[in-house]
């Protein structure tokens, strides 16, 4: 049984098994709110599911993309949580999730995620298709670009499905890391998919006062 | 809960400092602290996305280092304790989404605290690394707070259920203003350390700086009000003037008459603040504390008006999560009931919000 935090979009999670699939999920879209509800939705989420942290056998973060100040706080949740409670982190890249969602409920085949990054910047991740056990099978690192950048003919996953998605299921989330895991896939590794530099200028020295 | 020596774990993530700090009672048994300094000092100043990234890059092993230190279990613990505010809200974000989650997995209680309340607390701790093994805090008190981040002054009634603020910097932190005095003086960050060096050779009375908000028209809306920005712009212009006559600056000399006027105003609000509220206590904290210069006039002037000086170790006096579960271990001892768990960063935390 796996406790997963996502926090990439809105505020997701949840308690999840390979069994028993997702048994306790909460989820937020706003997102503003992370930081606030994310300890709440971790407790509301271990009581329903009715288990302790000494229960479970890993904790999911969901590593992103995602803009980085919410991003953040999932991560920072799960982390801790997997310290305090004495058990592996297992990251997981938030698009798999949405992947794995979308090829749960019946997609076939090429398909792009597509993600907000605000600034008017989008986060992509290209699948080829799900595998036999169901796990989405991504076709390079999830990447950042210009919505017009993925709507030009010559875009190297151009005419690929698309589907942009608002929120990331923290269940969706777990239950990748059940699969992989069960299944002997590589896991994703433990640093934060920000996908851009902390944006500072380097100042070229102190301005003037006089004239 | 144990509530007479509870064991508390704080967390410190308001600006540059991941601080995470672990108390028994009043009894310190570590204060662990992973600073992204030098990752800001190209740039001149704290970067709040690079403090924000550094933090989660180094909550983990900080939390292991000092649960390590203090040689307890997570297990152990009593409660958590967590800044909640004032601070960088991307940076104070990171710390309580952990130490939310640090609370649930060990099922224990959480409280959330005021940064600068917490910078009070600090002066609270003894063990083997602080010094401060004299009588214990009284109050009232008046606290001068002065780093990077805040330059504020309370009057503290008691620490746990009445702090007041008198006044704060208008503009910039005093900790800045000494960052951007010494990138004027091509020396490098952080400034304090860098102007405290090069005033060592200087007269602090070769330029008469201005004292911001000290006239007499300031006196009644900002008596205890701080302003900075006058000052660094005076001392600009001065720069300016010698460089555009072809002249040498005087570097020692602007430098320790700028740190001469930071000072020296820190102090005439701060022992006013004593006089007029009638408090003979003053407490120092901040990383400005470590000032070698705002150190030695604060004893003698404090010494020439009767007042009490109290300086933590500056391991304490810098951001810390010592100090944050020092507050926590207090607010428990005092009887005060847990944090819910739906706070919220607050970068703009009132210091009457002791807990949240
Ligand atoms: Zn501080």
């Amino acid at each position: 049984m796996l406790l997963a935090i996502d926090t990439s979009a809105g505020t997701s999670v949840a308690v999840v098994d390979l069994e028993r699939g997702i048994i306790a999920e909460r989820g937020e879209p706003d997102t503003m709110r992370h930081a606030e509800i994310v300890g709440p939705f971790i407790l509301d989420c271990l009581r329903e599911a009715k288990v302790t942290s000494a229960d479970l056998s890993g904790v999911v973060g969901g590593m992103g993309p995602g803009p980085f100040t919410g991003l953040r706080v999932g991560i920072a949740s799960a982390s801790v949580f997997a310290l305090g409670a004495g058990k592996p982190l297992v990251p997981v890249i938030s698009h798999d999730a949405i992947a794995y969602g979308h090829y749960r409920r019946g997609h076939t085949g090429p398909l792009v995620v597509v993600t907000d990054a605000r600034r008017r910047e989008i986060y992509w991740s290209a699948y080829s298709e799900a595998d036999a056990v169901g796990l989405p099978v991504r076709v390079g690192p999830p990447g950042l670009a210009k919505p017009a950048e993925l709507d030009a003919p010559n875009w190297q996953h151009a005419g690929w499905p698309r589907l942009d998605a608002a929120t990331v299921s923290a269940g969706e989330l777990g239950l990748v890391a059940e699969l992989s895991y069960a299944h002997r896939r590589p896991l994703a590794a433990n640093e934060p998919l920000y996908l851009r530099s902390p944006d500072v200028t380097l100042s070229a020295g102190p301005k003037r006062v006089s004239r | 809960m144990n509530r007479t020596e509870p064991l508390v774990l704080g967390i410190e993530t308001s600006c540059d400092e991941t601080g995470i700090g672990i108390v028994r009672g009043t009894s310190l048994l570590s204060n662990t602290i992973a600073s992204s300094m030098d990752e800001h000092a190209r740039y001149g100043g704290v970067v709040p996305e690079i403090a924000a990234r550094a933090h989660l890059d180094e909550l983990v092993p900080a939390i292991d280092a000092a649960v390590a230190e203090a040689g307890i279990r997570l297990s152990d613990l009593d409660a958590i304790a967590v800044t909640c505010g004032p601070g960088l809200s991307g940076a104070l974000m990171v710390g309580v989404g952990a130490a939310k989650a640090l609370a649930v997995a060990l099922d224990k209680p959480i409280y959330a605290v005021n940064h600068l309340v917490g910078h009070v607390g600090a002066d609270l701790l003894r063990g083997p690394t602080s010094t401060n093994d004299t009588e214990p805090l009284e109050y009232p008190t008046i606290a001068l707070l002065v780093s990077g981040g805040h330059t504020s002054l309370l009057l503290v009634r008691d620490l746990v259920s009445d702090v007041e603020l008198l006044g704060e910097t208008i503009d910039d932190a005093a900790g800045e203003a000494f960052d951007k005095v010494a990138r004027l003086l091509g020396l490098p960050y952080p400034g304090g350390p860098q102007i405290d060096r090069v005033a060592f050779d200087g007269n602090p009375k070769a330029i008469r700086f201005p004292r911001g908000l000290s006239q007499p028209k300031d006196m009644a809306a900002h008596r205890y009000d701080f302003s900075f920005s006058g000052l660094k712009t005076s001392v600009a212009r001065f720069v300016e003037q010698r460089q555009d006559a072809g002249e040498p600056v005087p570097t020692a000399d602007v430098a320790a008459s700028f740190r001469e006027a930071v000072v020296d105003i820190l102090l005439t609000k701060a022992l006013a603040a004593c006089a007029d509220h009638d408090v003979p206590r003053l407490l120092l904290g901040g990383g400005v504390i470590a000032n070698a210069r705002l150190r030695q006039v604060a004893t003698e002037r404090t010494d020439a008006a009767g007042v009490v000086l109290r300086i933590p170790p500056l391991s304490l006096c810098t951001d810390n999560g010592a100090m944050i579960a020092a507050l926590g271990a207090q607010l428990i001892m005092a009887g005060h009931e847990p944090s819910t768990l739906e706070f919220g960063a607050d970068s703009t935390l009132p210091v009457g919000q002791i807990q949240v």
